[in-house]
This record gives structure tokens, C-alpha cells and sequence, in this order.
């Protein structure tokens, strides 16, 4: 029979706690027009190693359900993408692609160099600069109602491109960190992104009878199925050294027709639970005491790479034809960065590299997520102003 | 006719879009989702939304139903140019004509004016390709399709009895 004892007493007025306190910032944060992710950041940070509150109980909860809300991030990533959709993506989109990595890896891993982390925490800070956040983004766009817009598919276009750097990425930096010599790492390295390639082309080929076998009409029946599918596969990733983060992301790619739609559905709700206790959780395990000394560097990284975005959004926007206005809103748009810096970032603190590059990570994402929006919301109306004076001096030099 | 350009916004769902006659570009988002966005660009910048409308998968359709039954009577319009000497009319049933109240068959419309009727509008609902069963009523309009001079004599046949 149950009993509750003392401790799971605690831990469920803990856990209540930091869900309704959670549910509260989401509100403040709806108000002031700012993404809810950075806000739940900055409340693990609070309640965290060394913040002015310290959970005890209730972290050896929120530890196991952050894995969980990580993979569930991914997986419904996945979800929003076609195998065919990335395919289209990475064809049409390569040289975009590489500028993009070019100017906005490039100043992290520099960054990550001065303050001497080695090979491993620079990648990985270039990895935090240089990935947008397709979630925050998705939703400014709906809000903006700007998702018709003719620069929208070159944002989406680089979003999706990023999103498949991110699946290679990520096995390779799983690589890396196990360490050991470079032949063996190499080898690891390559097997890593074979499976992913692999895994990738079966979704594209058998991702509809996939989704077909997996389906069911009985919701109970198919949550099961789906987050018992997604948490094996992306356990075998892990185990392969693969990141489990990829491979619930190929899960969810897998998936398409009516499975994808039901799986969408079904997932939602608890995407957002464990998400915001995966957000938390990282806030939770950085310093405060160590903000201050990082809040410089981090705000400088954020303009460099803040301007970085604006130039790859500016220059992809023109070679789509897109006027000067709407290269402004396509730049703006990807100056924002989140829950896969978040990720990436997570990584850098679970292997126990330096506490100040977790603390850098958050600062950083933290100035981006919540300023990001506002340079897109700003470059709306600007952009307006722009396109309106550019038709006036159109209409002037036809009169004369 | 202008020419739809179809764009794959990847994550989002499928756009397309043209530039009507009047010079403003319209575009209709397909969201994965089902939801649709009915979007029109503004006159200053070709790029950028200025109005749209989130329509639920009902909305579309309502929409589609109002813009299509229009272009249904265009395309008969077309059609009847392209079968030479094809008309379509509205022939009423009135108060006073012999065959209110009966059967359609009992007209021998067909027979005597080579007319078909193809469709009965009664109180504002249509009943299509009606039989020789269905009964006339007072008020009834019939819709026709037939030769100019078949569709007059069918005029005069349900407006006086006997040829």
C-alpha cells in the first residue's frame, strides 16, 4: 500500500510550488510580451545551487523529468518537419547554411578560446551562438502575423537548416567529450553521423508505415506507444553515443499523416510541462554568484552575434528577392536564440566544464530571448517606414 | 488568368499566392494543422502581410462555397459558349399555370420542347435533376437548359395548357 512519508510530502509542496510558480511567470511574461522560456531560467536560477532559495527534495525530481522534457522538445521538433521538407531544405538552402555557421559559430568558439575552455567548451559555445530558437521564433512570427510574409520562407529555410546542423552537432560533440585518442574519437565521431544519415533516409523511405503501425484511435493507447518509442530510440542514441536529444528529433521526423497530427495533439500539454522543468533545471544548476563576472562578455557575444544574424538573415533575404525591408525583418527575427542553446548548453554543465561557461550560456540566452523579440517586433514598423519611403522615391523619380 | 506561385514553408505548412487583376497580391496559407490564413500583401511592400485572416477548417470551406458558387455559374456561362445555341433559363410556376400541383412528367416538357429541366428552386432551396414524379408547386422556379426557341415554347407551356 501507498504511504507518504515525510520526504514525498516535501517533495510534492516543493514540486507544487515550483509549478505554480512557473505558471505564474508564464503569465508575467504573456503581459510584458516576452517569451516564457528565459523567465523559467531565471527562476531555476533563483531557487538553484547558491540562489536566495535552495530546493532540496524536489531536484531529484526535476533532474530525471528535465532529461524527459528535452527529448520531448526534440521529438516534437521533429514533428513539425517532413523528412522530404529537410531534404528540400538542405538542397536549396547550403549556401545560406554556411554562412549562417560561418558568422554566428565563429564568435562563440573564439569567445570560448579566450576564456581558455579548451577545444570542447568552445564548440560548444559556438554551438549556443550559433543556433536560433525555432520555437520563440514560430511563435513571434504568429504573433507579428508575418508568417505570409516572402521573407518567412528563407527564416524557415534557415530554422530547419540549423535544426539539421544541430543532429549532426550534437553526436560530435557527444564524441568528443568522451574523449580518449583521435582515432577512436574519430571512428566514434563517424559511426555517429552514419547512423544519423541512415536513420534519417529510413524516415523519408518507411517513416509512413511507421506512422501507419504506430497509429491507434485509442489516444491512451497511442501516448504510450509514442513516448515509449521516443524514450527507446532516444536511450539507443545515447548509448551509441549519438546524443538521445537526435534521437527523439529522427522520431519525430519519422513520423507523419495521421500519427504526426495525433502525436502533435497528445503531445502538446506534457511538451510543456517537462519543457519549463527542463528550463528551470538548467537555471538550477548555475550560480548566480558567477553571473556578474560573465554579464560583460555575455552581453558582448549577444551584440556581436545578435549583428551576426541580421547579416545572414539580410543576406538570404536577397538572394530570395526579397526588398530591403523585409531583409531587415528576416534578420531581426533570427536574432533570437533559446531552447537549443539551452540544450547545448545543458551538455557543457552536465560534463562539469568550467561553471563559469554555464553561467555565460545562461546570461547570454537570457539577453537574447528576451531582446530578440523585441528587435523583431522593432524591425516591423521600421521596415514599414523603410518600404514606404522606398515607394515615394519611386513614385517621384517616375513623375519627373 | 494569373499565375499561382506555391511556396513550402517548412514547419508551417504550404503557401500560395497571385496578383489579382486590381494589382493586390492575395495568398492563402495551408497550415499542417488544417487551420488556413487568408493573407492580403500591402501596396508598399511586395514582401510583407498587411492584413490576414485565420480561418478554421469550417470558415475555409464556407468561403470556398460562397467564392465557388460564382465561378459555378461562370463556368456554365463558358460552357454554354462552348456548345453552340446551349441556353440556360429560369422558367417560374405560377399561381395560375395548369400543371401547379402536378407532376413534373405530366408537362411532357421534354417531348413536345426538347427542354430538360434540370433543377427545381422552391422556397429558396434547390432540388436537383428533379424526376417525372416530382409534383409542381405554385411558386416553383424551373431551371432549364435547352435551344432558345425549345426554352420560349417551355415558357409557354407551363404558363397556358395545350400547345
Amino acid at each position: 500500500m501507498f504511504s507518504a512519508s515525510p520526504g514525498s510530502a516535501t517533495l510534492l509542496v516543493e514540486l507544487g510550488a515550483i509549478l505554480i510558480g512557473l505558471a505564474l511567470l508564464g503569465r508575467f511574461a504573456g503581459r510584458i510580451g516576452v517569451p516564457a522560456i528565459p523567465l523559467y531560467l531565471a527562476a531555476g536560477l533563483l531557487v538553484g545551487e547558491g540562489g536566495f532559495l535552495e530546493l532540496v527534495t524536489a531536484r531529484e525530481f526535476i533532474e530525471p523529468a528535465a532529461q524527459i522534457g528535452v527529448i520531448l522538445l526534440l521529438l516534437m521538433l521533429g514533428l513539425e518537419y517532413s523528412g522530404s521538407e529537410l531534404l528540400v531544405a538542405l538542397r536549396t538552402n547550403s549556401q545560406v547554411g554556411a554562412l549562417d555557421v560561418l558568422l554566428n559559430f565563429t564568435p562563440g568558439v573564439i569567445v570560448g578560446a579566450l576564456f581558455g575552455w579548451g577545444l570542447n567548451g568552445a564548440l560548444l559555445l559556438g554551438g549556443i551562438t550559433y543556433v536560433s530558437s525555432s520555437g520563440i521564433i514560430a511563435r513571434v512570427l504568429d504573433d507579428l502575423g508575418n508568417t505570409g510574409n516572402r521573407e518567412t520562407p528563407v527564416v524557415l529555410s534557415i530554422l530547419v537548416t540549423e535544426d539539421l546542423v544541430m543532429a549532426f552537432y550534437l553526436p560530435l560533440m557527444a564524441g568528443l567529450l568522451i574523449g580518449g585518442d583521435p582515432l577512436q574519437i574519430s571512428l566514434e565521431i563517424v559511426g555517429a553521423v552514419v547512423a544519423v544519415i541512415a536513420v534519417l533516409f529510413a524516415a523519408v523511405r518507411y517513416g509512413e508505415r511507421l506512422s501507419a503501425a504506430m497509429f491507434t484511435r485509442f489516444e491512451d493507447i497511442m501516448l504510450l506507444t509514442l513516448i515509449g518509442v521516443a524514450l527507446l530510440v532516444a536511450g539507443a542514441a545515447e548509448h551509441l553515443q549519438a546524443s538521445a536529444a537526435v534521437g527523439a528529433f529522427l522520431v519525430g521526423i519519422a513520423l507523419s499523416g495521421q500519427a504526426e497530427h495525433k502525436a502533435r495533439e497528445l503531445l502538446t500539454p506534457l511538451r510543456d510541462l517537462f519543457a519549463a522543468m527542463f528550463f528551470a533545471f538548467f537555471g538550477l544548476q548555475i550560480d548566480p554568484a558567477n553571473l556578474p563576472g560573465v554579464l560583460a562578455p555575455a552581453a558582448g557575444l549577444a551584440v556581436v552575434t545578435a549583428a551576426t544574424k541580421v547579416a545572414t538573415g539580410w543576406w538570404g533575404a536577397r538572394r530570395a528577392g526579397v526588398g530591403k525591408a523585409g531583409r531587415l525583418r528576416a534578420g531581426a527575427l533570427l536574432t533570437i536564440r533559446g531552447e537549443f542553446s539551452i540544450v547545448i548548453a545543458g551538455i557543457a554543465v552536465a560534463e562539469g566544464l568550467d561553471s563559469k561557461l554555464g553561467a555565460l550560456a545562461a546570461a547570454y540566452v537570457l539577453i537574447l530571448a528576451i531582446i530578440g523579440p523585441f528587435l523583431a517586433r522593432a524591425a516591423d514598423p521600421l521596415s514599414r517606414r523603410l518600404a514606404a519611403r522606398a515607394t515615394e522615391k519611386q513614385r517621384s523619380r517616375r513623375g519627373q | 488568368m494569373a499565375e499561382i506561385v506555391e511556396t513550402s514553408l517548412p514547419g508551417v505548412g504550404l503557401r500560395h499566392d497571385f496578383l489579382c487583376e486590381s494589382g493586390d497580391r492575395l495568398g492563402v496559407i495551408t497550415r499542417h494543422s488544417g487551420r488556413r490564413d487568408l493573407l492580403l500583401y500591402t501596396q508598399d511592400d511586395p514582401d510583407a502581410v498587411g492584413e490576414s485572416v485565420t480561418l478554421s477548417p469550417d470558415d475555409a470551406r464556407l468561403l470556398a462555397d460562397l467564392l465557388g458558387g460564382a465561378t459555378l455559374v461562370e463556368r456554365f456561362n463558358d460552357l454554354r459558349q462552348h456548345i453552340a445555341g446551349l441556353s440556360i433559363d429560369w422558367l417560374p410556376v405560377s399561381e395560375t399555370s395548369p400543371f401547379a400541383a402536378q407532376p413534373l412528367g405530366a408537362t411532357q416538357m421534354r417531348t413536345r420542347t426538347g427542354v430538360s429541366a434540370i433543377a427545381l428552386l422552391r422556397h429558396g432551396t434547390a432540388i436537383p435533376s428533379p424526376g417525372p414524379e416530382t409534383v409542381l408547386l405554385a411558386g416553383d422556379t424551373v431551371v432549364v437548359v435547352g435551344l432558345a426557341e425549345g426554352i420560349h415554347a417551355a415558357g409557354r407551356l407551363l404558363a397556358v395548357a395545350g400547345p
